[in-house]
């Protein structure tokens, strides 16, 4: 057996590195440090609840407005106070925003540019690829550079910029928009779907978000040659090298629920197990601490009771990330887990057919970007002139709150309480805390450490691209992971 | 053609979000901008396609000069725990603290540059107790010092150049490479905190589209109200080293125009002003904070005064979330 370690990982938002031992060129276990540590769920204690909106979207920088989001909720659930539609929709478009743009820098900047290494110069789809592709160099890189940031310009109006904004509040958004405003946003939605159509689709929104099954994104791959599009693109590189058959967990899937509009959510909440569909329950999150280098007892321990105590000392401990688990199991989170638990049927079949896995998660993201960018058109026409944008309340003296929203990259929450008018506990979970969890007391290894094992792995090789692919199709995001 | 310019960046406690914001440069857009200057990205956390031990062999080799490094870019604060030994942050692979990679780079490095606040000077992630003792290159707080300790100069023979801000300005970051690149950048371009003038001589406040409910001391009394926030929610926008208001940010945007105080996140300390963010700390009804370079008793009268001179217009639209009395239109028949 040997032993690989992996870093630093990049193309991830912050640091990672991987541990693997390796058996007759397959990984026979892995582990996953974040090794990076803030503080934030400390620093957090003792301020004024309402300074949890400037510390906490500071979190992550790319994920900035999903912390701000989780963050109101908790404030808005201790307060008691709901959200006139107006708020509600200002505030889902400014996170789709955000998820969008995620995507999109996750797909083209992040993941992509894996396919343009030298290590594939054998393969016919190179050529084209490392020309679309190749890190700062390609010309697909050097076209959506632009349209990302024209497509933000939204936040510009929106929330002021980002990342880092305090547009979100606990009852809406801050930032009314005028009628002509609206106008504006429309355009710019308008310019960044032909984006969208032109150069990651090939096709309009509406016929990718209307692909079923995976017979029919197959059919709709072979209609046009390989490179007419981004995703076909990918689709057929996806195929060469059996993509469907790298990187999967245990199939158990979590979504909290997406973009609510008046009491439902845009993308349905809950859990996917054994191929159907189920109710979450929430009061079943707890966090174990056995294998990360924090102090605490051998209990797993629900987030409104966790507790943040870095301990180096600490045995059997390989990573600052606690293991979070639903009712003692792991969980995947994401677009993927996301666009399951919405039925969404081409998600469910290509779940049912291959599970979760490398190729499955991509195209999860990108058919989210198409229902994504289509809701926001529907909910920049619904905000209703002369209407609120806010409302406001007292925090009171005492008080408990949760916020659990989803980020681009999956399920997040905020776990608040708040003693004599100040925060006495804050406690977090991020997607990424969920997918690179390190082992449980039970032994029980993490989403993405179960998804390496078997991988195929020459030890004579450096940093085997097969684990960087499996890796980054998580879109993970280590400062999220630890805060 | 100029000869090409390499910089390395490197994130250590921060959120990445320099990064993010360094994307949405425009006009040119990021690219164009760094290829238009010959500067040549060794590596990006982000962006670049080497990882693992391709990025452990160019460390090693700018560390030894075997590669020459024109500038080093840091983004995030430097984390000095626990106990000095600066295991909060392992490079990934490497089984080293960041702060000694970034000890033995800036040794290498004709320029080193803190991108944002965190890196400038600690930062949010040196707020409440600090868990991670936490500070910039060159700053610790407001004291000179951090990391490099005060007497540091890089090759070049400049002390850490602070492009501070939460997040920082993509042109901020732009402008500084560029002028590096150009070899244009002395001391007498920093300012006091060594941030770069080009926009730390600038207020917050100029150009803010609040400046008619500022000089009236019409203020919001709530988020979402039009008015001016510095008398209740906390805005420091007149204090503010930054050109926020005129350069703007994704567009159109800036805080201020978000609906939201400016909280002077350029400077250093910020993550702890005092008192909560969102509120104005007042002594006798007057905020502590007062306008840079304003007497204080020339603030007391003129706002006393102004108060008193409000329009109705002003008065009204500033504790709403939208125009509900338009501007007098001068010059119509009369009736």
């Amino acid at each position: 057996m040997t032993t690989l370690s992996l870093g630093p990982f990049n193309r991830v938002e912050g640091d990672l590195e991987v541990h693997l031992d390796v058996e007759d060129g397959r990984v026979a276990a892995a582990r996953v440090n974040s090794p990076l540590f803030r503080g934030f769920e400390q620093i957090l204690e003792g301020k004024a609840p309402t300074d949890a909106m400037v510390i906490t979207p500071r979190i992550c920088g790319i994920c900035s407005v999903a912390q701000s989001m989780a963050a109101a909720r908790a404030l808005a659930d201790a307060m008691g106070l709901d959200v006139p539609p107006n708020g509600e929709l200002a505030t889902n478009l400014i996170l789709a925003a955000e998820n969008v743009a995620d995507h999109l820098s996750h797909f083209y900047l992040f993941f992509m540019p894996d396919f343009a290494r030298d290590v594939y110069a054998g393969r016919g789809w190179h050529a084209p690829a490392a020309e679309r592709f190749r890190a700062l160099s390609g010309r697909a890189t050097a076209e959506v550079i632009p349209a990302r940031a024209a497509f933000l310009h939204l936040l510009g109006t929106l929330a002021g910029k980002w990342p880092h904004t305090l547009t979100l509040q606990p009852g809406g958004s801050s930032r009314a928009i005028e009628t002509g405003e609206r106008v504006r946003l429309l355009a710019i939605v308008a310019h960044f779907r032909r984006f969208l159509e032109e150069r990651l689709f090939g096709d309009t929104l509406e016929r990718i978000a209307a692909l079923d099954s995976a017979a029919a994104l197959d059919a709709w791959r072979d209609a046009a040659s390989p490179f007419a599009s981004d995703l076909r693109g990918f689709l057929h590189v996806a195929d060469d090298l059996g993509l469907e058959r790298l990187g999967r967990a245990d199939d158990r899937f979590m979504s909290y629920g997406a973009y609510p509009c008046e009491g439902s959510p845009t993308f349905a909440q809950g859990v996917w197990i054994d191929g159907t569909r189920r109710v979450l329950d929430v009061d079943g999150i707890a966090e174990d601490l056995s294998h990360a280098w924090m102090a605490g007892p051998g209990e797993p321990l629900p987030p409104a009771r966790g507790i943040t105590q870095p301990d180096m000392d600490r045995a059997d401990a390989y990573s600052w990330c606690k293991a979070p688990r639903l009712a003692g199991r792991t969980v995947e989170v994401g677009a993927l887990a996301r666009q399951l638990v919405d039925g969404h049927p081409l998600i469910v079949d290509l779940v049912r057919v291959s599970g979760g896995n490398v190729r499955n998660r991509v195209v999860a993201r990108l058919l989210e970007i198409a229902r994504t960018l289509m809701s926001m058109e529907r909910w920049l026409r619904s905000l209703r002139a002369g209407e609120p944008y806010c409302v406001f309340g007292r925090m009171p003296a005492d008080a408990e709150g949760a916020g659990l929203i989803e980020a681009a990259r999956g399920s997040l929450g905020h776990w608040l309480r708040v003693h004599k008018g100040r925060i006495s506990s804050y406690q977090i979970i991020a997607p990424t805390t969920w997918n690179f969890s390190p082992r449980d007391r039970g032994g029980t290894p993490g989403a993405l450490e179960q998804a390496l094992v078997g991988t195929p792995v020459d030890p004579l090789v450096d940093d085997p691209v097969s684990v960087q692919h499996i890796v980054r199709s998580f879109d993970p995001c280590m400062v999220c992971t630890v805060h | 053609m100029r000869r090409s310019f390499s910089v390395l960046w490197l994130q250590s406690g921060g959120c990445g979000g320099c990064t993010m914001s360094l994307l949405n440069a425009e006009s040119p857009d990021l690219l164009a901008t760094l290829s238009g200057f010959g500067i040549h990205l060794l590596w990006h956390p982000s962006l670049s396609e080497a990882s693992c031990s391709d990025v452990t062999t160019l460390l090693r080799r700018l560390c030894d000069g075997t590669e020459p490094l024109d500038a080093l870019c840091v983004e995030g604060s430097l984390l000095r725990g626990p106990n000095g030994t600066g295991r909060f942050h392992m490079l990934g692979g490497t089984n080293r603290p960041m702060i000694d990679w970034v000890r033995e780079l800036s040794g290498r490095a004709r320029y080193t540059v803190a991108v944002g606040t965190c890196a400038a000077f600690g930062g949010i992630t040196a707020a409440g107790n600090n868990p991670t003792d936490a500070c910039g290159l060159q700053y610790d707080g407001a004291e000179p010092g951090g990391l490099l300790g005060a007497d540091y100069r890089s090759g070049a023979g400049l002390p850490v150049i602070n492009i501070a801000g939460c997040p920082t300005h993509p042109n901020w970051v732009t402008e500084t490479l560029m002028t590096l690149a150009l070899g244009e950048m002395d001391e007498t371009a920093l300012d006091a905190l060594r941030r770069p003038r080009m926009y730390a001589d600038h207020l917050v406040h100029h150009g803010c589209t609040r400046n008619e409910y500022y000089e009236f001391k019409a203020s919001a009394e709530k988020p979402s109200d039009m008015g001016c926030m510095m008398e209740h929610l906390g805005c420091k926008g007149t204090q503010a080293h930054g050109d926020c208001n005129t350069r703007l940010w994704n567009g159109e945007g800036s805080c201020t125009r978000g609906g939201y105080a400016c909280i002077n996140c350029t400077a250093p300390n910020f993550e702890e002003p005092g008192h909560a963010f969102a509120v104005t700390p007042k002594i006798a009804g007057i905020p502590i904070g007062l306008p840079t370079d304003m007497p204080k008793a020339w603030f007391v009268t003129l706002a006393s005064l102004s108060k008193a001179a409000t329009p109705r217009r002003v008065k009204v639209n500033a504790v709403h979330e939208r125009t509900m009395i338009p501007p007098t239109i001068h010059g119509l028949p009369e009736d």
